[in-house]
């Protein structure tokens, strides 16, 4: 997008842009189809047939398996839409924040903690 | 005339719905939090609003990617909540105002802004978190009428801080000329800084909200100094949820009072703000 054609990168961050979009469509619809407890069982039942029905690609289905959160963030998908798919592994904002980056829970709430009680967290 | 007696600024996370179910007030890393709403509580008491403008975004409950309205207004008698797929248990629904939000339809399609119009709209946690927030009874609730008015934050391009803050300033208009005895107030949610997705996650910016906090009253331009690429830096692609506090600013005008503000770190993975001005000019 010309808006972003100047821009640097932001170290740790992906833009949800239109490449973005385009890029993980049928991700996030998958995703978004989770907002229905009979697609959430549906899902659970058969994962990868689930992904397939969906039209994902093998590196996004591969990434499901892995429950990977930042190969998904890269193959297109939206944090939000993600919520919903990680949600049924039990994992909330804060567990897939800290398996973003890259440190254990504690670290990453000690982290914010700190942020807290700093000047400029 | 209706009348514009106030707005609030105010975090959404789903968390917070969380600790409101657990009743979560209390608990040493919620009090400071809570805490930082008691002058909201009174002053919702005091003034008892009859309809509140609640701005906010969704997160993939109504709105899929396939369309995505920058700018959209229920109309609807009723708005309901609905399983978002994560666990968060839906609230009882809320009762709309159909015929003062096609007056603000009316108003602000007159005034240029090219709002979508919807019948039927799910609110999910961006609007039923302020909701509990504002009025934790259900009672209270239920004697306050809402108007949802959602703002694309989640697929660039998002709308610029300026056309936050002019979309205000023309709500603010569109208020003042609906020909009916309401006291009105507009809820500007969302922020403040954090970061959700990437390496970068759980990042935080306490000097820029602090700054946005105190800008916001007198100097509410001041943000449009930044593009949202350079929000997303400066507060989390998240963060740049701010912008929809202007456009409750913008409502507001300049005659106005700033009557408590709080700030803390951390709510789940954000920095969660809260400030409430009251309008002199009613």
């Amino acid at each position: 997008m010309k808006s972003l054609a100047d821009t640097k990168p932001i170290p740790g961050t992906i833009i949800f842009d239109g490449d973005q979009a385009i890029k993980g469509y049928q991700l996030n619809k998958m995703c978004f189809s989770f907002n229905k407890a009979e697609n959430r069982d549906a899902f659970k039942a058969d994962e990868d047939a689930y992904c397939v029905k969906y039209g994902l690609t093998d590196e996004q289905r591969a990434a499901v398996k892995k429950r990977d959160v930042l190969a998904l963030l890269n193959l297109g998908g939206n944090i939000y839409y993600l919520a919903k798919l990680t949600g049924m592994f039990g994992l909330n904002m804060q567990d897939i924040g800290a398996q973003q980056a890259g440190v254990s829970l504690e670290e990453f709430k000690a982290k914010l903690l700190a942020a807290g009680e700093t000047k400029n967290g | 005339m209706a009348r514009l007696i106030g707005g609030i600024g105010s975090s959404h996370v789903p968390a917070i719905g969380n600790a409101l179910e657990q009743g979560l007030q209390a608990d040493p890393y919620w009090k400071p939090f809570f805490d930082g709403y008691k002058p909201v509580w009174s002053w919702m008491e005091e003034k008892k609003p009859d309809v509140a403008i609640l701005v906010y975004n969704d997160h993939g409950l109504n709105f899929f990617l396939d369309t995505m309205p920058t700018f959209a207004i229920g109309a609807a008698a009723e708005y309901q909540n609905a399983d978002e797929g994560w666990g968060l248990k839906p609230l009882d629904p809320f009762q709309g105002d159909p015929e003062f939000s096609w007056h603000l339809i009316d108003s602000l399609v007159h005034d240029e802004f090219d709002v979508t119009m919807c019948q039927e709209m799910l609110v999910d946690h961006g609007f039923t978190v302020p909701m509990s927030l504002m009025w934790p009874k259900q009672e209270a609730r239920d004697q306050v009428k809402v108007i949802p008015l959602c703002v694309n934050v989640v697929q660039y391009p998002f709308p610029t801080a300026g056309r936050c803050l002019k979309l205000g300033k023309a709500i603010g208009k569109a208020v003042a000329s609906f020909d009916k005895d309401l006291d009105v107030a507009i809820l500007g949610t969302g922020g403040l800084s954090h970061q959700l997705d990437g390496e970068r996650a759980g990042h935080t910016n306490r000097e820029f909200d602090m700054e946005f906090l105190e800008k916001l009253k007198a100097e509410p331009e001041w943000l449009l100094k930044y593009s949202n690429y350079e929000l997303a830096e400066i507060v989390g692609p998240q963060g740049v949820e701010m912008i929809m506090w202007l456009i409750m600013r913008g409502a507001l005008g300049n005659n106005i009072r700033e009557l408590s503000r709080n700030y803390h770190i951390p709510i789940s993975n954000t920095a969660a703000g809260v400030i409430l001005f009251e309008n002199d000019a009613v």
